[in-house]
């Protein structure tokens, strides 16, 4: 069971523990700098910031005495272009890819029999991987180099971008990565090949024609069961979708209320029909439905959702919470999610109620609980 | 030799203590910079070796134009100034 989490925001790292009853803020961390993702490695107690200076750009940071000390370390950097290679411009901005770091938005480890492995997604398109705990990182040419990769669109930012990674608990080779805009890729292989999956995935935002593309699908996130690997599930742009054949092929999950929008999914890692979501009204506004944070629960498979609010703002409040500002422990009684108003709620008994941690945090980019293996 | 200076906002990240370096094009003169403060290059180019998109460099109070290539010629006794762009934010 998790006792500490901690929560990247746009001014600073914070470290929020469990005390004998409540829960609260014991440290902060890069005071006044834009943390836009942290990751926790159960192996070795490894802490990763990354941050986005804009001026000075992207930059990590590791601790290895639990948060007292961040040095910097190596950043995914994009190799050189091949002589006389002209990169494919974008239909939808006339623009090519340009081969340089814009944004870590994705950090995973691996296997628990690949020490020293971490899997880092980045903005624009690159899938980089270290095998030394971030002292140096590859990018993973062969998803890099597939011709479908070009054709990656951008999302609400200007570059596609490779935000979820699950590697999968049967084999660590067997990897599954979700890209904005880009659908599901895996590799079977450790990444000396890709494939893509997407196969009853719909974007409403295409013409008919393309809407089943699986190349064009807005995974907004993409989690996978530990217990149960084969089943996935996916909250898309326009909807929820679930797989339960190893990401072959998705059923979408319709007529949930009040919203199949939003960005973050967590599913239980003992139940791959648990799963819960932060639902706001669709794209063009991205907000609570009628000023209402709630959180989504299905237990069911997506046959049903409950919607939990005990403990939640319930009016006036236009708190939207990003892919990463939800997560779930390894026992999948406690979850935690932070908003880009600054609020954080914890749950200890799987989200039937919440305790406000703060409500005056910068905006929050991600919630990462201290995991074991 | 030229004069390197620094926006203060980038001390308390890395050190750049104002030096005196050699080079006739702003390409050699931060290479050489850079040279014995590799940890800084990284704050003011990119990996393809660009000026940062949101910092401007200064030479002689004239703002760089090769931001890309950075050609832009260098004399002795020229002040480089590295700061950051108000388009960062």
């Amino acid at each position: 069971m998790s006792s500490r989490c901690y929560v990247a925001t746009r001014k600073g790292l914070f470290t929020i523990d469990r005390w004998s009853s409540k829960w609260a803020i014991s440290r902060a961390a890069f005071v006044g700098d834009n943390v836009t993702l942290v990751m926790h490695d159960p192996r070795n107690g490894d802490l990763f910031a990354a941050l986005n200076h804009g001026h000075f750009g992207i930059k990590l940071h590791r601790s290895r005495d639990g948060g007292e000390t961040w040095p910097e370390i190596a950043v995914p950097t994009y190799p050189p272009m091949p002589e006389g290679y002209v990169p494919k411009p974008h239909p939808f901005t006339g623009k090519a890819i340009d081969w340089s770091l814009k944004l870590i938005w994705g950090l995973a480890p691996g296997g628990p029999d690949e020490p020293g492995v971490i899997w880092c997604g980045t903005m624009p398109g690159g899938l980089f991987k270290s095998e030394n705990s971030g002292d140096s990182w590859e990018l993973n040419r062969p998803l890099w180099d597939h011709p479908k990769r070009d054709d990656w669109g951008p999302n609400g930012a200007e570059h596609p971008g490779i935000h979820s990674i699950c590697v999968d608990p049967r084999d660590s080779r067997h990897v599954s990565i979700g890209v904005s805009t880009g659908g599901v890729w895996i590799t079977r292989d450790g990444g000396k090949s890709w494939g893509q999956t997407g196969s009853g995935m719909r974007a409403e935002y295409f013409p008919p024609e393309q809407m089943g593309d699986p190349n064009v699908q807005d995974v907004h996130c993409l989690a996978q069961c530990a217990a149960k690997p084969e089943s996935f599930w996916v909250q898309h742009h326009n909807g929820i979708f679930r797989s339960t054949d190893d990401a072959a092929s998705w059923t979408e999950i319709t007529d949930v209320k009040p919203s199949v929008f939003g960005f973050p999914v967590v599913v239980h890692p003992g139940d791959p029909n648990t799963a819960w979501f932060v639902p706001s009204t669709k794209d063009e506004k991205r907000c609570p439905t009628d000023g209402r944070v709630v959180v989504n629960r299905t237990r069911d498979g997506g046959k049903t959702f409950e919607t939990l609010r005990h403990g939640l703002p319930q009016e006036y409040a236009y708190d939207l919470v990003y892919r990463h500002g939800l997560d779930i422990d390894s026992t999948g009684n406690r979850l935690a999610f932070g908003s880009t108003t600054g609020s954080v709620w914890i749950s200890e008994n799987s989200g039937d109620s919440w305790q406000t941690v703060s409500a005056n945090l910068p905006p929050v980019y991600a919630v990462r609980f201290v995991k074991s293996l | 030799m030229a004069t390197v200076r620094f926006t203060q906002n980038i001390q308390r990240h890395v050190a750049c203590p104002t030096l005196e370096v050699p080079g006739s094009t702003l390409r050699a003169v931060l290479d050489n910079y850079f040279h014995d403060n590799e940890k800084a290059r990284g704050y003011v180019l990119d990996e393809r070796g660009r000026i940062r998109q949101h910092m401007v460099v200064f030479i002689d109070g004239e703002l760089v134009r090769d931001r890309d290539g950075l050609s832009d010629p260098v004399e002795t006794n020229s002040a480089v100034d590295v700061i950051q762009a108000l388009s960062g934010g």
